[in-house]
């Protein structure tokens, strides 16, 4: 598993109080870990301080899994 | 040059995480030795106020829920700040909501129901409050809340925000004039953006930031730092000729035209 990807689950367990185990890259965030738009809408301003960078909205839109996001961060480092 | 709030009672409104401009606000005012009572609105933030509070360093913070859109929830709130702590000294609204489909597209498509929640929660919860908060301001008192640039401008995407911010600022001057024979001010700062959980409700905020570090007179975004010690010092006696008013904290972008 890629480095992006532990840093990734680290803040969603954090945010979210979920188990390790339940973020996979095929986890989405509203159904399997329970979050709602103003978690998501968090998990990405922490997201942009830890990575340094600027999720747009219309690319944020599109984030649906965890995988997703770690593949959207990866294009961006 | 320091101010004291030692001995004084703060109420401060609003906070949802540690990005928040009430936390900024609650910060100065704990630097200057105030006690607080913290507010927050849903359930969901109880646990993130807690933990902010707790790195306050003080044993006499309170932490009290207020959802601003029910009457019998304010008043249940400052009948608790009055059992507990009897006089307040001042109090810092920060405090606002819209749908996130008025923060987008035309302003001339905002729905009956979107603009009386706005303005609702946005607006009116200041007046609700501050009638609250007056019956425990014996010694007088300071009330301060935030607005922005889009309640005197038009500012893309802030659209239905910025006509309750209009709302809430012509409401500071009627406010001033009422309570003023109180001993008791209301001003406004007008905060420069800042990333906050709500901030970021408001279409390609992102970009709005990025204009703001190129464009403004101090080449810098605003911190919710630089709010909370202007909220400390309108909250304090410094200020104390002063009402009605409302401050700019932007890094001077008010001033800037094309």
């Amino acid at each position: 598993m890629s480095d992006v990807f532990e840093r990734v689950k680290n803040i969603i367990v954090e945010r979210l109080g979920v188990e390790d185990e339940k973020v996979t890259m095929e986890a989405t965030f509203k159904d399997d870990l329970g979050a709602d738009s103003l978690d998501v809408v968090e998990l990405v301003m922490e997201l942009e301080d830890e990575f340094g960078l600027q999720f747009s909205d219309e690319d944020s839109e599109k984030i649906v899994t965890v995988g997703d996001a770690v593949k959207y961060i990866e294009s961006k480092l | 040059m320091t101010i004291s709030l030692q001995g004084k009672t703060f109420v401060v409104m609003g906070i949802a995480n540690k990005r928040s401009i009430a936390w900024g606000i609650a910060r100065s005012l704990n630097r200057a030795g105030a006690r607080l009572i913290l507010t927050y609105n849903r359930d969901r933030m109880q646990k993130n106020v807690q933990a902010l509070a707790e790195t306050l360093e003080r044993d006499d913070t309170i932490i009290l829920q207020c959802d601003v859109s029910k009457d019998e929830s304010i008043e249940r709130c400052f009948q608790e700040i009055k059992e507990k702590v009897g006089t307040i000294h001042g109090l810092a609204h920060s405090i606002a909501y819209a749908n996130k489909e008025d923060l987008e597209g035309e302003f001339v498509d905002t729905s009956r129901e979107g603009f009386l929640l706005a303005h609702n929660i946005s607006s009116y919860s200041l007046t609700a409050v501050a009638r609250a908060a007056k019956e425990l301001m014996a010694e007088g008192g300071s009330i301060v809340t935030l607005t922005y640039l889009g309640g005197e401008r038009v500012v893309k995407n802030y659209n239905l925000m910025g006509v309750a911010k209009a709302s809430l600022e012509a409401s500071v001057r009627y406010l001033a004039n009422d309570l003023g024979k109180d001993d008791i001010r209301v001003n406004s700062i007008s905060a420069g953006p800042i990333r906050t959980l709500s901030a970021k409700g408001v279409r390609d905020f992102n970009s709005v930031l990025n204009e703001i570090e190129e464009r403004s007179p101090l080449r810098r975004t605003t911190t919710a730092e630089e709010v909370g010690d202007t909220a400390l010092f309108l909250l304090s006696d410094l200020s104390r000729g002063i009402t009605g008013e409302n401050i700019h904290v932007d890094s001077g972008f008010h001033i800037v035209s094309i």
